[in-house]
This record gives structure tokens, sequence and C-alpha cells, in this order.
């Protein structure tokens, strides 16, 4: 595994909430709606989606690639789980004092296996993911973790994931 | 299909092209399947089987459009946490996985005694009353299963059966990608 992309700058959430949402047209909402729940596997899956929309593939093709370069999809194609992309994965968490949070988001997105990190309001106030090619690379960055932050790590990783329907509705 | 995800079996290196070619995304094109077709080298009907056994295999969890959540209006999010009778965790979790708000749910060990929650699940809404009121449906979804602890029975202190943690900043976020 690769955590490719390059890790973006703290963004407060409470301050870039406002401005972020989008319009978005009827075709646009449908097109949202429908492909949540997937695509078919078929050699021409936009045509079919437009027969059931009663568009067109073309105006399909063209309001996917819109929203797809406006990132209003952060993804469109193949979900695959991630497990089965051979790497292994954590959840983990820190209780860091307010003091030291700065120094200490630093300290621990400093490692390139954390691939997500989150601040939230608990007294666990670090929560990130470490993706590694093995588990015992993962008891490795928790005990590196440990030893430069000088903190205990909260080690969840998962014993059993749910399938999920989110569906999230324009 | 069962509900919970197993363990996977190794790629075959067909697979793990067919990854490579598609982690990034399908293309958007009249014909998707011909385009990955052609640069495997292989025919149109075997890329489409292919699809269909990684799907059924759960290598492939479903193919479709992931929208940003924020810009949807989803603006908020909460990471729901619930100590759970074991015994009916598998049970219950399933049927939290099912609700539609729910983009996460998974069953992860507790660490005593700082942290006794056991079942996951993670709600997205529009407002923050909306999350709380997710919450609320799952509490009630869970109110026969939730677990309450003495913590320290000399001062009476009772741990919560249940949290929700809201996410105040993003830290670090990047993707994950199969190496070539």
């Amino acid at each position: 595994m690769d955590n490719s992309s390059s890790p973006s700058k703290t963004t407060n959430l409470s301050k870039s909430r406002k401005c972020q949402t989008v319009e978005l047209s009827a075709l646009e909402k449908q097109l949202i709606n429908l492909l949540q729940h997937g695509l078919p596997v078929c050699e021409r899956p936009f045509a079919q989606i437009a027969k059931e929309i009663s568009s067109t593939e073309q105006d399909v093709i063209a309001c996917l690639t819109k929203l797809r370069s406006e990132k209003v999809l952060t993804r469109f194609g193949p979900m695959f789980d991630a497990a089965s992309l051979g790497g292994a994965f954590t959840l983990a968490a820190l209780a860091v004092p307010e003091a030291d949070f700065d120094f200490v988001t630093e300290q621990v997105n400093s490692f390139e296996q954390i691939a997500h990190n989150y601040r939230r309001d608990h007294d666990f106030n670090m929560w990130f993911v470490i993706a590694t090619e093995s588990t015992e690379e993962i008891d490795k960055v928790v005990q590196a973790i440990e030893r430069k932050t000088g903190l205990k790590v909260l080690n969840v990783p998962k014993l059993k994931e749910f399938y999920v329907s989110l569906y999230l509705p324009v | 299909m069962s509900s919970i995800i197993q363990e996977q079996d190794k790629l075959t290196d067909q697979e793990r092209q067919y990854i490579l070619l598609t982690q990034n995304g399908l293309p958007i094109i009249q014909e998707p399947y011909h385009a990955i077709a052609e640069q495997m080298n292989i025919s149109v009907e075997q890329v489409l089987s292919l699809t269909k056994s990684m799907q059924e295999r759960g290598i492939i969890r479903r193919i479709a459009a992931v929208p940003n959540h924020y810009k949807l209006g989803y603006q908020f999010n909460g990471m729901t946490v619930w100590d759970i009778d074991d015994e009916q965790a598998e049970k219950f979790g399933d049927a939290v996985g099912q609700l539609p708000f729910v983009s996460h749910c998974y069953l992860r060990p507790r660490f005593l005694p700082e942290w006794n929650y056991n079942l996951f699940a993670m709600v997205h809404g529009k407002t923050e009353e909306s999350i709380a009121k997710y919450r609320g449906q799952i509490k009630e979804l869970l109110k026969e299963v939730l677990v309450t602890r003495n913590h320290d029975s000399s001062q009476n202190i009772i741990t919560k059966s249940n949290d929700m943690l809201t996410s105040t900043a993003i830290l670090k976020k990047t993707g994950l990608r199969l190496k070539k």
C-alpha cells in the first residue's frame, strides 16, 4: 500500500463548513442519487442509466464528467475492499494534552503510514488510521508513535466489518 | 450474501492488473469496460465476468459514485461508539450497518478501562440536530444490548454505554492505493 497523495494541511471544519455546498441541476441530483446505489455491470452502463431516468447516454456522460472534475464526486468506479489490496490497517487514538496538540499532530503525521488523522472532541482527541504492508509493521508504527510522543496509543483494529448502505440523498 | 465481510484470499495477477487500472476510477465513456479490456489484452466479456466475480467475492464492494459529503450539504459527522453485549454484537452491528446514514460500521476490541466501546458507527447529516437524532435512532435499536458498567463501585462511577465523537479538524488525509 502507498499513501499516495501528499498530506493536506489541517482543515478546520467549522470554518470551512458554510461555503462548501454546491448548487446542483435536476439531472445532477438524479444521477448522484441513483449512482450512489451502483452502476450496472454491462458494456454500455451509461446508456442503461440514461434509460432509467429518461435521459440520453451523451448527457449522462457529460454530467458525470462535470461532477467528477468539480469533485462533487470524489470517486467514480469500483470501490475495492482495502484489506484485499494486501495491506494491514488499524484505527488508533491518542489522548493529547491540549497544549501539545499541534506538536503531537506533527509528530504523528510525520509517519508516512498514517493515512487519515482527525481531531475529535473527546479525551481521546486524535484519531488516525495506520495503513501498512503487514500487521507486524502496524505494531512497529504503534510502538514508534508511543516512543516519539510519550503517549499511550489506543489501538483498535477491526474485528468485524459490517456492510453498509449509506445513502446521502440530494 | 453474508453481511460480514470476510478476509480475502490472494489476488490473481489479472485481478491486480484490474485494480491498478481502475483504482483511480472507471473511465466515464460509452464503453468503459472495452477500454479496460484493451489495456489488459483480454475480451470485454472476460472483463465483465472478472468484475462480477470480484464483486461476488467482496473484493469490489460496489461500483458506484462517491459524493463529497460536504459539497452535498452533509457537513456534520459523528463517530458513534457503543458498549454492547459481545454475544449479540454481530447481529446488532449488522442492523446498525443497514441504516442509510451510517457510512462505516465495525466491531473493535475494547481497551479497558480507558475505552469500553466495541461497536463503531460513523453517521453523516446536514445539521448537528440530525446527527444527534441518528445517534438516538441507533440507541433505540441497541437498547436491549447496551452494557452498563460500574467503573468504580466505591465511588459509584458508572461508565457511559455510548458516546459520539464529532470531528473538529482534518489533520491529515491521503488516498490508499495499491502500489505498482
